[in-house]
């Protein structure tokens, strides 16, 4: 499934970010394919909020939509 | 700048100076530092291809520059591209890392020391670290990564002296063996082994330079030196308790609509009672009318006045109305600084409480639809303090689509300060439902407008991708830095183009353009706007300054729906001619020109619009007024369908290009 399909509180893997920009960023940022993460928020039809560690992400709903992940 | 190929900024480094670079994150604090080690004498140029300000400054016979908060070096946007080319003509590299951040912030560090320029550390906000229970081994760190790293709280000038004394005990640090191996392999080919890293990182600029093709092994690199990274930290840090519960709930609570929109109502409700009462009535008040325009003008006035009668050409464009001496700093001075001063401030405190990326989060939907995406909130909002100030803000945009799209509608729709008030206070004369009917046809304009460019516009604005840092208490020393680097830096840039607008001004005045334009637009005002042959005069004000046209209206006699229909106009007219100056520096002439007639279309076009339909359905009775708010609501509907079914099915004709924010 894809990340703008993920719910407050669940624990997933990212499988696949296509952008090679945002997947470039994302490594800074300390998050990479492969990783699990935990979702911190889900802004109705907004961004979806990530977190790893201390490390949170905003990402916005268009951009999640293409990133592959997968639930426990 | 001999051993700099290809990067070409303009500083003046004295023989046998060496380059020193401040590098780290956005927000790690590297301004403290650079003032530290610079003092007051600092230099700001314009970084060749961008609108990226670099500052620099003496040091010692050396030369301190700054560069901009990055997460990385390579071409991702203007900010990694000066910093790249800054940090690979530097002779010692000060890196800035946060200790709260430091998985984050080492990426950075490590990949600078892959580039093989010497290093130092400032492990910064040690403090802040200990709070939240990180506890950090400076000592390991600096062992594994191979350079000093000294523990420091900027704000608290702890640790700076010692920063200090060290620099020149930077030193190459670590890179992971097999990357060292390949670099060593192509240095031999390229002479530097700062541009052989970002050649082998895809760097297409810089393999250019050496005319090879960029190699593609960015996501190998960055994934081994992301793996390394971590490891480091899993050495270095230990972890006493996690206790951000409340943290945590806060920051979900301002993201959340059902909570952070009357958490960033109250942000604006305090900001407005500071800004708009406190500074706009009381600041204002004391700088403009007593200081500047009680004693600075009839002291400059007679002073002058002495060599030149105020009556001539000349006399009139140093010290007439619209004077270079007399206007221009009145109006920077006087009503400009106070203003810009105190919306630095609030920007700084939300910046350092770490609200900002949590509004950006919140509205990140909505502006999406103008195709702007959640970071545009900060122009957005600057706007209503200077709309000057907020343009030049738009810096910090992910693409230039987005970045023409907010220059626009701040220039469109978007009232500053200044015009506010005189709005305000013209809009308390007329009834409720009049300040609805004003409010209503803005906010549409600025839907519609945004709405048109996203889809008519080709390209695709890039995505929400930001980090939240942890919130905290901001710190008073940094706020106070913050605002006053900012504002200091706004003023700078924007005094002689407001200097250059009274000029042009005071050229129209002397020559009778004013004149000539004031009549061209008085059958406009009358039959198509139904306001009285004076309003003319008040929209040229306009031009000059947004307020001036608002209060030339307000000694006007108008009926309710004139001074709506009026004020809706001069809203939507043309940005103040500073405004415009910066849109002409920061866009091509095409595009600031095509910008600038079409606010006058659109001013006239929405004027006329809702005074024909008040025309033809009556605005006597409050249920009147709110038909007309229906139909213009309806109109704006329509509209906004259209265009999303037209977009719908030139779709597939428009290949889509994106990049991150």
């Amino acid at each position: 499934m894809t990340l703008d399909r993920v719910k407050r509180g669940q624990y997933f893997k990212i499988n696949h970010i296509p952008n090679e920009a945002v997947r470039a960023q994302a490594i800074r940022f300390g998050i990479t394919e492969g990783e699990w993460l935990t979702c911190e928020e889900v802004v109705p039809a907004g961004p979806i909020v990530i977190r790893k560690n201390r490390q949170q992400i905003a990402l916005g709903r268009q951009l999640a939509k293409e990133i592959d992940i997968s639930l426990s | 700048m001999s051993h700099c190929h290809g990067c070409s900024i303009k500083i003046d480094i004295p023989e046998g100076a060496r380059r020193i670079v401040l590098v780290g994150n956005p927000n790690a604090g590297k301004s403290v530092f650079f003032n530290y080690l610079t003092g007051v004498y600092v230099d700001v140029s314009n970084y060749p291809g961008t609108t990226l300000e670099i500052s620099h400054g003496r040091y010692q016979g050396d030369v301190i520059i700054d560069t901009p908060g990055v997460y990385g070096i390579s071409s991702f946007n203007d900010e990694e591209r000066v910093a790249r080319d800054v940090i690979l003509s530097a002779d010692v590299v000060i890196n800035v890392v946060n200790a709260v951040y430091l998985e984050r912030d080492l990426f950075l560090t490590q990949q600078v020391i892959d580039t093989g320029v010497p290093v130092i550390v400032a492990l910064n906000m040690v403090d802040e670290a200990a709070r939240q229970g990180i506890k950090i081994d400076a000592a390991l760190l600096s062992q594994l990564l191979g350079v000093p790293v000294i523990p420091t709280v900027a704000v608290k000038k702890q640790g700076l002296e010692e920063v200090k004394q060290n620099i020149w005990q930077a030193r190459q640090g670590h890179s992971d063996p097999a990357l060292q191996k390949d670099l060593d392999e192509l240095v031999n080919r390229v002479g530097s082994r700062g541009e052989a890293l970002l050649i082998l990182e895809g760097d297409d600029a810089v393999a250019a330079r050496h005319g090879l093709a960029p190699m593609n092994r960015r996501e190998e690199i960055y994934l081994q030196r992301r793996q390394r990274v971590n490891q480091l930290v899993h050495h270095v840090v230990k972890e006493i308790s996690k206790s951000a519960a409340f943290g945590n709930a806060l920051s979900r609570m301002m993201m959340k609509p059902l909570t952070g929109i009357p958490i960033l109502l109250l942000a604006l409700y305090a900001m407005y009672q500071i800004i708009g009462v406190f500074v706009a009535g009381t600041v204002v008040g004391l700088t403009e009318e007593t200081i500047m325009i009680g004693k600075y003008e009839p002291a400059v006035r007679s002073f002058v006045g002495r060599f030149i009668s105020e009556g001539s050409t000349l006399g009139t464009i140093l010290i007439g109305e619209f004077g270079l001496l007399t206007m221009t700093f009145t109006y920077v001075l006087g009503l400009l600084m106070p203003l810009v001063v105190g919306f630095y401030f609030f920007l700084s405190l939300f910046e350092d409480s770490g609200y900002l990326p949590r509004l950006a989060t919140l509205v990140d939907r909505v502006l999406t639809g103008i195709g702007l995406n959640g970071r545009a909130v900060i122009p957005l909002i600057l706007g209503l303090g200077c709309v000057t100030m907020a343009t030049i803000t738009t810096r910090l945009l992910g693409s230039e689509r987005e970045r023409r799209i907010a220059i626009f509608l701040l220039g469109l729709a978007i009232p500053c300060s200044a015009q506010l008030g005189v709005i305000a206070g013209m809009l308390a004369a007329v009834g409720p439902e009049f300040v609805a009917l004003y409010t209503l046809v803005i906010l549409a304009i600025l839907v519609v407008v945004g709405t048109l460019m996203n889809s008519l516009l080709s390209g695709r604005s890039s995505d929400l991708l930001i980090d939240l840092p942890p919130l905290r208490f901001p710190r008073v020393d940094n706020v106070l830095t913050k605002t006053f680097i900012k504002s200091y830096q706004f003023l700078k840039e924007a005094f002689p183009l407001f200097a250059l607008g009274a000029l042009l001004i005071s050229i129209f005045h002397v020559t009778g353009i004013l004149t000539l334009l004031q009549n061209a637009l008085a059958p406009l005002t009358v039959g198509w706007l139904g306001l009285p042959k004076e309003a003319a005069t008040a929209f040229i004000m306009g031009v000059v300054r947004r307020d001036f046209g608002a209060a030339g209206l307000a000694d006007m006699t108008l009926t309710p729906i004139q001074t709506v229909v009026a004020l809706i106009t001069i809203t939507l007219f043309v940005p103040c001619i500073a405004s415009i100056l910066v849109i002409f520096k920061e866009r091509t002439k095409k595009e600031a020109a095509l910008m600038w007639l079409s606010t006058w279309v659109i001013a006239f076009l929405i004027g006329g619009v809702i005074a024909q339909l008040s025309n033809l359905l009556g605005v006597s009775s409050p249920a009147q007024v709110f038909t007309v708010a229906v139909s213009v609501l309806g109109l704006a509907v329509l509209v906004v369908i259209a265009v999303r079914l037209f977009k719908k099915q030139g779709v597939h004709r428009n290949p889509s290009s994106k990049g991150a924010a």
